[in-house]
């Protein structure tokens, strides 16, 4: 190589061989102050528009805790403070792209077209939850990282039918410590593949701290490894996260492959319902978190440019509430799936070697649930 | 290559083939591949290579990289992809090289392929296959030869089918790829290149979820899969010698099981010996005796023998023909049943 021959020596038989950059993309400060050109895709409307779905993603989230603490509802897993990671990839995602979700991403999920509803009866413990929405895209992922090989299966599956949209893929901070997670990035640079991983870096896994998680100073370093492009991105700002998948899509376009975006969040709430974060972190360090949260500084931003007031404000936070009303209205009144729903979807047909197993169930009821 | 060469070659593929049971597997995935092209090969060394026993030799050449695709060596990935290809309309057949080398696969075979028709309310399925050779007997280096099926058996959702003779092979092989559901697909490689068989290259599938009787027999039951199958019909036949009259059950699919088959049989005879290479305990020859006992235990007249391995890790080559079961032990099992009965 060229550049071995000019590069200087750093010790004895050592030369430069390759070097590495990084960026990072932000373009609202956390006070809500544009640090640079406003990108042509954030009109007023479009702006309007994200702000709106992160206060609804919120209202939701809330509602949904409050569920699960009067035991209407099971295990949940807040989203609280990132809600612009998941408002800027539902709308940056196309129609017929795949998303392969983990399972923080309600305001994605919403944005996809999915029913708060349907979001509701998965967490209250219903398979029918995942029935619907887009037909492609996969349903929440709670095993930790093994999402992201699905996403590569499937963006492999548009590469070779010559399509053009991509698959995206979200995962955690702790996510990236697992073989699936290097395993995926790896094929996704050596076959090119038309896929976006989002890393919703929220500083824990659980109780485990990014800075024990991992030793490289950031995660989206470990692009360079796997060959792809990487990218670090204010995950709060949800113009920056708009702009990073954007950017990712362009690069799909021209074939020049996957990226991995990680996005810098917090989060506020604890891991799911079942946990405790006062047990692992201070007041403090939430505290300080609270003020670099993403719906302020939108507001903020929106405040400044004229696009929005209190009045605004007001009717929009009501619309919300009587929307997540409306949905836990729909969610307790579903009817319960029949005992026997667990053979239906076991296999496409039932196997007639198994009857055994629904005469088995059949006397259960009739010992335990007598009509 | 031209129209009248095209032709040949069709005219070719459906005659007669005689082929070993590894050869069987190569023509079904030809087949298949040349008549669905949803249908997807992916694996260590399947491309230029062929796969190291040959199973997916040509294929590459005939059909391209697209759909003949030489994975990175990972194989939780292998069946992650598989996952994800079969997710958007594609029928993946993926490779483990051995099935020793299955067990990073095990998470997306349990906790994804298994359960996504049942996870979506059947929005989405899973109809992927994933071969691996199974099973000693090749002198091969630790961790190439054991017999783990009942591992997968387990779990809901997957069918596990498992061949023992080279048209099983390309029967059964066609009907796994066929299924709108994951199999697990294992070959016995120890009789990867064992009796030759006269297959019609004509695409036609043999039915899952169905054992298959090899021998009519009027005195005893001997059921197997894979391999052992080998054994145990060269145990009907001694036995034959000596006035036994042994019925042989290829059980074929692991998972869910014919036990119609097998009990229909079981109480026609009144004895039954279970003949696998997998170690002893919690296999599937112990499911099969358990639901003996529950269906027709006042059918027996004598209680219902294993043969198989033992509780031990398979030992390396130089001692496994100690540990594979053999025709002399189905024999002595079968003695048992009548010194007992």
């Amino acid at each position: 190589m060229k550049a071995i021959h000019h590069s200087p020596i750093q010790a004895q038989g050592h030369h430069s061989l390759i070097q590495f950059s990084l960026e990072k993309i932000q373009f609202l400060d956390h006070e809500g102050n544009w640090i640079c050109e406003r990108p042509s895709f954030a009109s007023d409307q479009w702006l309007v528009h994200a702000y709106k779905h992160m206060v609804l993603n919120r209202v939701f989230d809330n509602k949904a805790i409050a569920l699960q603490r009067t035991g209407q509802m099971g295990t949940y897993p807040s989203s609280l403070g990132q809600e612009a990671f998941g408002v800027a990839i539902g709308m940056a995602l196309h129609k017929d792209d795949v998303f392969v979700p983990y399972y923080r991403d309600h305001g994605a999920h919403l944005l996809r077209g999915h029913k708060m509803s349907d979001l509701l009866l998965y967490w209250g413990g219903d398979e029918r939850g995942s029935a619907h929405g887009p037909k492609q895209d996969f349903p929440i992922c709670v095993p930790i990282a093994t999402q992201i090989t699905h996403a590569a299966g499937a963006a492999a599956a548009l590469k070779m039918r010559g399509q053009d949209q991509l698959a995206l893929v979200t995962i955690g901070d702790g996510g990236t410590s697992k073989g699936d997670f290097f395993e995926s990035l790896n094929v996704a640079g050596a076959w090119q593949l038309p896929l976006v991983v989002l890393v919703n870096n929220n500083q824990y896994a659980i109780s485990v701290p990014r800075e024990i998680q991992c030793g490289a100073p950031t995660l989206a370093q470990k692009a360079i490894g796997a060959g792809i492009h990487g990218v670090q991105v204010d995950g709060n700002d949800v113009v920056a996260v708009y702009q990073s998948i954007l950017e990712a899509r362009e690069r799909v376009k021209i074939n020049k492959g996957a990226t991995l975006i990680e996005a810098i969040t917090y989060r506020l709430g604890d891991h799911t319902t079942a946990d405790d974060a006062s047990r692992y972190r201070s007041n403090d360090e939430v505290k300080i978190a609270w003020l670099n949260e993403p719906i302020k500084r939108l507001q903020t931003a929106l405040h400044t440019l004229n696009l929005w007031d209190s009045e605004q404000e007001q009717a929009w936070q009501s619309h919300c509430s009587n929307q997540v009303d409306q949905a836990v209205h729909e969610y307790l009144h579903v009817k319960q799936e029949s005992p026997e729903s667990m053979f239906d979807y076991l296999y496409q047909d039932w196997p007639d070697v198994m009857n055994e197993q629904l005469d088995l169930l059949a006397d259960k009821l009739a010992r335990n649930d007598p009509k | 290559m031209s129209n009248i060469h095209q032709k040949k070659a069709n005219k070719a593929v459906s005659e007669q083939v005689e082929c070993v049971l590894i050869e069987a597997v190569n023509l079904a995935l030809h087949y298949e591949m040349k008549h669905d092209e949803s249908v997807v090969i992916l694996g260590e060394d399947v491309g230029t290579n062929g796969g190291v026993f040959r199973a997916t030799s040509g294929l590459k050449d005939a059909f391209g990289f697209k759909r003949v695709m030489d994975t990175p060596l990972a194989e939780a990935l292998i069946a992650g992809l598989s996952v994800g290809m079969a997710s958007q309309g594609l029928k993946p057949v993926a490779e483990i090289q051995f099935m020793g080398f299955i067990f990073p696969a095990f998470e997306h075979l349990f906790c994804h392929a298994a359960r996504m028709r049942n996870r979506t309310r059947g929005r989405m399925s899973c109809p992927m296959v994933l071969r691996a050779p199974f099973g000693g007997g090749i002198h091969a280096p630790e961790h190439h030869s054991e017999s783990t099926e009942a591992l997968i058996a387990h779990t809901p959702g997957i069918r596990v089918v498992i061949p023992s003779s080279p048209a099983r092979a390309y029967g059964l092989l066609l009907a796994a790829i066929r299924d709108p559901d994951p199999v697990v697909f294992l070959e016995p490689k120890r009789i990867y290149r064992g009796t030759k068989q006269t297959i019609i290259n004509n695409g036609e599938a043999l039915p899952l979820d169905t054992c298959f009787t090899l021998r009519q027999g009027t005195d005893v039951t001997l059921i197997s899969w894979g391999a052992c199958i080998v054994d145990t019909l060269e145990a009907a036949d001694m036995l034959a010698e000596n006035g036994i009259s042994a019925e042989v059950i290829d059980v074929a699919t692991i998972k869910p099981l014919d036990m119609r088959t097998m009990i229909s049989s079981v109480v026609s005879t009144g004895r039954c010996v279970i003949v696998h290479e997998a170690a002893r305990s919690f296999a599937v020859g112990a499911e099969i005796a358990a639901q003996i006992s529950e269906k027709c235990f006042l059918n027996l007249l004598a209680p219902v023998q294993r043969v198989t391995g033992f509780d031990t890790h398979m030992p390396y080559f130089k001692n496994e023909h100690y540990y594979l079961p053999n025709s002399n032990d189905i024999v002595a099992a079968v003695d048992k049943c009548f010194k007992e009965a």
